[in-house]
């Protein structure tokens, strides 16, 4: 596949409003951090749930706690996926019965990723509710799923792909789209 | 668009990192016959894979739903509870329906033939097969003749490659690393497929395997897989990180070369005494049943070097990993064959 990159949505300082944006949305909705906990999907969800932990720890000086979601045992195309995923581990190291859960991921697509991850999450037990905060949206939903918190809504056509780059995971801070030319 | 699609936008471009989570080794293999078939980066990624099914098991709800629908029969041509609930409790955990056949109460005892029976268990659309058979090579035999997964639980004196998996991923738990570890075999070297299941995967992996029997029970030419042979228990022990006892399956002496239980237990058992000299911290594993006072006594088989029963609880993350792999593979290929198909109309 041909990629060509076509524009550029985010870099390094728009990562950081918009991260801090979403950070102070979501101690506004819930009211502090109080019950909070953090649940990134593998792999940039759960780097995105780490950054939003600390903005958080700045603004309300409590870190929650955060955990990392893999979600390939849950998926629903084992079958019709050309390149096998390879399966590496959950980490959710605290309890989280009755607890305020906010699901991280970069993408919000097909909606596929999140209901895999929904079914993930209530296997570790019974929160209090779920919320999802995702850093972009792109549309194309195939399942009746939305965002409690989006970093922004960027219109996209089928042909296009967006990358979110991070540094911890890809030495850079930044959101592109590309185009496949073929 | 599926889920692919979305993952693999994610990971175009990307450095390093994340270029290990989409490694180039693919398990493409529609079943698990041995491990002398295997590379070592196929060993490795069913290893990786287990780490993720023992976070699984270790949950408060120790099921994910990755083979729903799928079905798995057990079918054992010989005696096992080990093996054959361990089968059974890592496709439960992987949401398969798991049906049973053991061939005292089956058709095999009206003469039908394996490859019948295997037949006759895939009409009834089953996805995985798990045998275990008297014969070397019945795991093999049937894997060619039905489409469904086969996993090989044990074939004669060949192969029982899920056991070697299970004490290669407790060693590697315990010691972090296998390249370059002494592991001692210690044992019934000549009947056991686990022995050489175990030779396979760790010299493939960079151990250093010393094996240990009565010279009777040394297989000829075992060397040739890469070993050392010694029949001095004690110098077998000397080095080791680990030892992996084997049970004496005395039900399998056919041409009297086993020696008298106690005799076997006073030159080769491994006790408190023998392990005085040997590292401090010694792994003592044993794939079960254990015979106490025989291969091994009770002070060790529950004494603090002992990760036996560890080694059963590693045994369903393992298997898991297996019957997940397989049928991933197994799907892909049909797929595959379907797309094909398609494209020729």
């Amino acid at each position: 596949m041909l990629m060509k990159e076509k524009s550029r949505i985010m870099d390094k300082d728009g990562l950081v409003r918009t991260l801090t944006r979403m950070a102070h949305e979501i101690l506004e909705k819930n009211k502090g951090t109080e019950g909070l906990v953090i649940v990134g999907v593998r792999t940039r969800g759960a780097v995105l749930a780490e950054r939003l932990a600390v903005l958080m720890e700045e603004i309300d000086q409590y870190k929650p706690p955060v955990g990392v979601l893999d979600i390939t045992l849950y998926r629903d195309d084992l079958s019709s996926i050309a390149q096998q995923p390879v399966v590496h581990k959950t980490e959710i190291d605290f309890d989280i019965q009755d607890k305020k859960v906010i699901l991280v991921d970069d993408v919000l697509y097909t909606g596929r990723t999140i209901r895999a991850a929904l079914d993930e999450i209530v296997d570790f037990g019974r929160p209090l509710f779920i919320q999802l905060a995702v850093l972009l949206d792109r549309g194309h939903r195939e399942l009746p799923i939305r965002a409690d918190y989006v970093g922004k809504n960027i219109p996209t056509s089928l042909k296009e792909t967006v990358e979110v780059r991070l540094k911890e995971t890809d030495g850079v801070d930044e959101v592109v789209v590309m185009e496949n030319m073929e | 668009m599926s889920l692919l699609k979305e993952e693999l936008e994610r990971n175009l471009n990307k450095p390093e990192v994340d270029k290990a989570s989409l490694r180039k080794v693919a398990w493409v293999r529609k079943d698990l016959l041995g491990l002398q078939e295997l590379s070592r980066e196929e060993l490795e990624l069913i290893l990786s894979t287990a780490e993720s099914f023992k976070e699984v098991i270790s949950r408060e709800i120790k099921k994910v739903p990755t083979l729903r629908g799928k079905t798995v029969v057990n079918l054992f041509y010989e005696p096992s509870t080990r093996t054959r609930t361990s089968f059974e409790v890592a496709a439960k955990r992987l949401s398969a329906d798991v049906i049973n056949i053991s061939t005292d109460s089956s058709s095999v005892r009206k003469g039908e033939t394996l490859i019948d029976t295997g037949k006759n268990i895939e009409a009834l659309k089953v996805d995985i097969i798990v045998v275990r058979h008297n014969y070397s090579g019945a795991a093999a035999m049937l894997a060619r003749n039905v489409h469904a997964s086969v996993i090989n639980a044990g074939d004669g004196w060949h192969e029982h490659p899920t056991q070697a998996l299970l004490d290669i991923f407790t060693l590697k738990e315990k010691l972090g690393r296998i390249e370059g570890l002494n592991v001692s075999i210690v044992g019934d070297i000549a009947h056991s497929r686990v022995a050489r299941s175990n030779i396979w995967g760790l010299t493939k992996l960079g151990a250093h395997v010393t094996v240990c029997a009565p010279p009777l029970l040394i297989p000829v030419s075992i060397e040739e897989m890469g070993v050392k042979v010694t029949s001095d228990v004690e110098a077998a022990l000397k080095e080791a990180d680990a030892v992996n006892v084997l049970r004496m399956q005395f039900e399998r002496d056919t041409e009297n070369a086993f020696p008298r239980q106690l005799e076997y237990f006073k030159n080769f058992g491994i006790t408190v005494d023998r392990l005085k000299h040997a590292k401090k911290n010694i792994l003592v594993m044993h794939p079960g049943p254990i015979n106490r006072g025989i291969e091994i006594s009770s002070e060790v088989a529950d004494g603090p070097n002992s990760v036996i029963l560890e080694q059963v609880t590693n045994g369903i993350a393992v298997r898991m990993a297996v019957l997940f792999l397989v049928a991933q593979a197994h799907d892909q290929l049909r797929s595959k064959a379907r797309t094909r198909g398609a494209k020729k109309i």
